[in-house]
């Protein structure tokens, strides 16, 4: 006969062999953290000390002389920048049906500002050089590169408003160029941040906000942090960034990855690590962004050009971003937000000028492609940004409207508020043909959400996507996922199975217990 | 009525194990799948794994211990009783009719059990070991890299092992009710924990047979002519009932 004793030690030693085995899969190593960390805690001690240097005494009164001092020591560092997509805003890419492409800020189209053809000396504020202010800006001209917007350390060099990329007038230059040094977050950001007219317009991941924050904000870049620079990942060689955007780029290569730093095995919980092989590190370490500033989800064109007493103007919400401009017509912001998730495979397509749009569907002004069958694909998260922009509902093309101009009466839209004439002078500008029939149509716009990573503790539990209700990925809907998905004939089949058996057997028992009690009465 | 030893403590060692770990794969199992909430999802997962885990080293030991004793031929379906046994479930036992199988230690089961059981061995259990092991596996780290199997996908795997869950939990309900249908309602419980049951007292002639017969089983376990043994100890032993 058993001891009961002996069972119940059968059983306890059972769950404590489960309990170990288990256990530790909470636990984090650690050990590789602290090594980056000490690796990229480390300031960086230049090797020339350009306030020593007298070529850069000054006074300069344009900026090209800066850049030929730059150029007179730096012989060939120019050519490097004049190769990047910081210089020429496009770059060549495979695109599938439609062959090799030369696409970038240049030529395509966005659902922010729409584009810069006919606008250049507005847009090209954030360009890398000086005076590209139409379609005949030289890009071979070696002193219009701008080497202090990325290596300022003076903190005083702004690039001026409609000034095609010149900095504003009472910029000290000299200070500027004795300053220079490795790119910091400011420097990256004094573009980066503000790109779409604003801070945190755009990217929702990317603004001011990230020079000040904490570790909660950002763990990478929080001043109690590691406090990493931008460079610190988008490694830069020969002026050559690692990382690219795919609001512009379409092929899978030169991105800066997690991966690189965190390998794809980073959790000491193997279960974490095999999500890697189909889920971005950014999914679960991004829970929200636009976590300090709001970023602008929709924008409606159709809604710009009311005027009060014939003067353009502006509304705002209580945190001060404008939810109505006349030039730019009606947006919603919004803060701490949950990101969209899609499949992305690292190749993208985008609306070129002249392709042709569907009337009763949303035109996707960039695609990233992917599917749950690509081994390529993981799901990322994203921003989608939603705009209802002109096109052309004759011809069925988007319009690239002229919007900025100098002066009233020259066609821009931001002055004279004429979409026809503004339609017709952006569509000649890039060469496009425009029938003179205008609507508005709804467009989106797929921005991939790689910063504002969360220290490891905020990361998405597996609730947040492995769940009947409300799960992140009820959108991806291409895959079986245990948690969320149920097939409602598997789960019908069963239940009835359970019903039945527990019918049967409570029918049984009832019968049992009737004849048992009958007998009873008869004994 | 004799006091027969019916389940070796092995045997009993193993059913309550696989009681207690089928109990808990089913808790966490249906947890993944999204029924409720209990011990968190991610716990969840954890424990299934690893309860999993020990299944699959219990599983092992049985099938040794089966073939090693030969009591892997107590579930050789048989289907001569099999209208009698049903016929006593469904009419029989309401009127206290007798038991149509008489359990001996060395069938121990009615032709019910040994179908039900033997189709749990060879077709429930290997179905839910594969999908899950290949639910758990399909992904693997692999030298610093997460690799996968090239099978496209685990949806029709998990299909089957979720159906193959509920038809455990549906027989686990038929089971502990069919347990309180012994000699008395508690007996079939008490013999699987203290091993030894009353069985009736056989006719002397079998009493006779047996004898012989357990001595020779004993003898099949130092493995010297286990399988004919075996042939010969069951086909007496259906003779013996059936007539």
């Amino acid at each position: 006969m058993m001891n009961p004793i002996k069972v119940l030690f059968f059983i306890l030693a059972t769950i404590a062999v489960l309990i170990l085995v288990e256990f530790p899969y909470d636990r984090d190593s650690g050990e590789d953290l602290e090594a980056m960390q000490q690796q990229y805690g480390q300031e960086h001690i230049p090797s020339v000390d350009h306030q020593k240097l007298a070529a850069l005494k000054g006074p300069f009164t344009y900026p090209q002389e800066v850049t030929r001092q730059c150029i007179s020591c730096h012989t060939e560092r120019h050519i490097e920048v004049m190769q990047s997509s910081h210089w020429n805003w496009e770059e060549e890419a495979y695109i599938p049906g439609r062959g090799i492409t030369y696409a970038g800020k240049k030529n395509l189209l966005n659902n922010f500002c729409i584009g810069i053809g006919g606008s250049e000396t507005s847009c090209t504020k954030c360009h890398a050089g000086y005076g590209w202010t139409d379609a005949g800006f030289d890009f071979t001209e070696e002193e219009n590169v701008d080497c202090l917007v990325c290596h300022d350390q003076s903190g005083q060099y702004v690039k001026d408003s409609g000034a095609a990329g010149y900095p504003a007038g009472d910029v000290d230059l000299a200070l500027a160029a004795r300053s220079v040094g490795i790119p910091t977050k400011s420097n990256c950001g004094s573009c980066h941040f503000y790109s779409g007219g604003g801070n945190n317009v755009k990217h929702g991941d990317l603004e001011e906000a990230l020079l000040t924050s904490d570790r909660t904000v950002d763990v990478h870049m929080g001043y109690d942090g590691v406090n990493m620079d931008c460079i610190a990942c988008h490694q830069t060689e020969r002026h050559q960034m690692k990382g690219q955007l795919y609001a512009v780029s379409s092929m899978n290569e030169n991105r800066a990855t997690c991966t690189e730093c965190h390998s794809n095995a980073p959790h000491r919980d193997n279960i974490l690590n095999e999500h890697t092989i189909k889920v971005a590190c950014q999914t679960c370490h991004i829970p929200e962004y636009a976590k300090v500033n709001a970023t602008k989800m929709s924008w409606d064109w159709s809604k710009a050009g009311r005027l009060e007493n014939g003067e353009p103007y502006h509304e705002e919400d209580e945190d001060g971003n404008h939810t109505y401009l006349s030039i730019k017509g009606e947006f919603v912001w919004e803060k701490n937000v949950k990101p969209e998730y899609i499949w992305f495979n690292g190749t993208a397509d985008h609306y070129f000028l002249g392709d042709k749009v569907d009337p009763a569907e949303v035109v996707q002004m960039n695609t990233l492609n992917g599917e749950y069958n690509d081994p390529n694909s993981q799901i990322i998260p994203v921003k989608i940004h939603r705009a209802r922009q002109i096109y052309d509902c004759e011809l069925e093309q988007i319009i690239q409207p002229k919007l900025f101009a100098e002066k009233k009466g020259e066609g821009g839209y931001w002055k004279d508020f004429d979409w026809d004439i503004a339609a017709k002078l952006g569509m000649e500008h890039v060469n496009q043909d425009y029938s003179g029939n205008y609507c508005f149509i709804n467009t989106e716009m797929t921005w991939p959400v790689n910063h504002m990573v969360a220290p490891a503790e905020e990361a998405l539990s597996c609730t947040e996507c492995h769940s009947r209700e409300n799960s992140r990925l009820a959108g991806i809907s291409d895959f079986y996922m245990p948690g969320r998905d149920s097939y409602a004939s598997v789960e019908a089949i069963g239940k009835l199975l359970l019903l039945a058996s527990l019918l049967g057997v409570l029918l049984h028992l009832t019968i049992r217990s009737i004849s048992w009690m009958k007998e009873r009465r008869n004994e | 009525m004799r006091q027969v030893k019916i389940y070796k403590s092995f045997e009993r060692f193993w059913h309550w194990m696989q009681a207690v770990l089928i109990g808990f794969l089913i808790l966490t199992g249906f947890e993944i799948h999204g029924s409720y909430e209990f011990l968190g999802f991610r716990n969840a997962v954890h424990y299934h794994n690893a309860a999993s885990y020990a299944f699959i080293g219990l599983i092992v030991f049985a099938i040794f211990w089966h073939f090693a004793t030969g009591e892997w031929k107590q579930y050789i379906p048989t289907f001569s009783n099999l209208k009698a046994q049903m016929f006593y479930y469904l009419s029989g036992i309401f009127h206290h009719a007798e038991h149509p199988h008489r359990k001996t230690e060395l069938s121990k089961l009615n032709p019910i059990q040994r179908l039900v059981y033997l189709g749990l061995k060879l077709l429930v259990i290997p179905v839910m070991v594969t999908t899950g092991l290949l639910a758990m596996f399909y992904r693997y780290p692999h030298a610093g890299e997460v690799n996968a199997l090239p099978i496209g996908g685990l949806t029709m795997i998990l299909v089957i092992h979720t159906l193959g869950a509920f038809s455990l939990v549906a027989f686990l309900i038929v089971h502990l009710y069919l347990i309180t249908t012994g000699t008395t309602v508690a007996s079939n419980l008490k013999a699987m924990i203290t091993g030894y049951e009353d069985l009736e007292e056989e006719d002397e002639e079998v009493e006779e047979l047996l004898q012989p017969l357990a001595a020779r089983t004993r003898e099949t376990r130092r493995g010297e002519v286990p399988s004919k043994v075996a042939a010969v100890l069951s086909q007496e032993l259906t003779a013996q009932q059936e007539g």
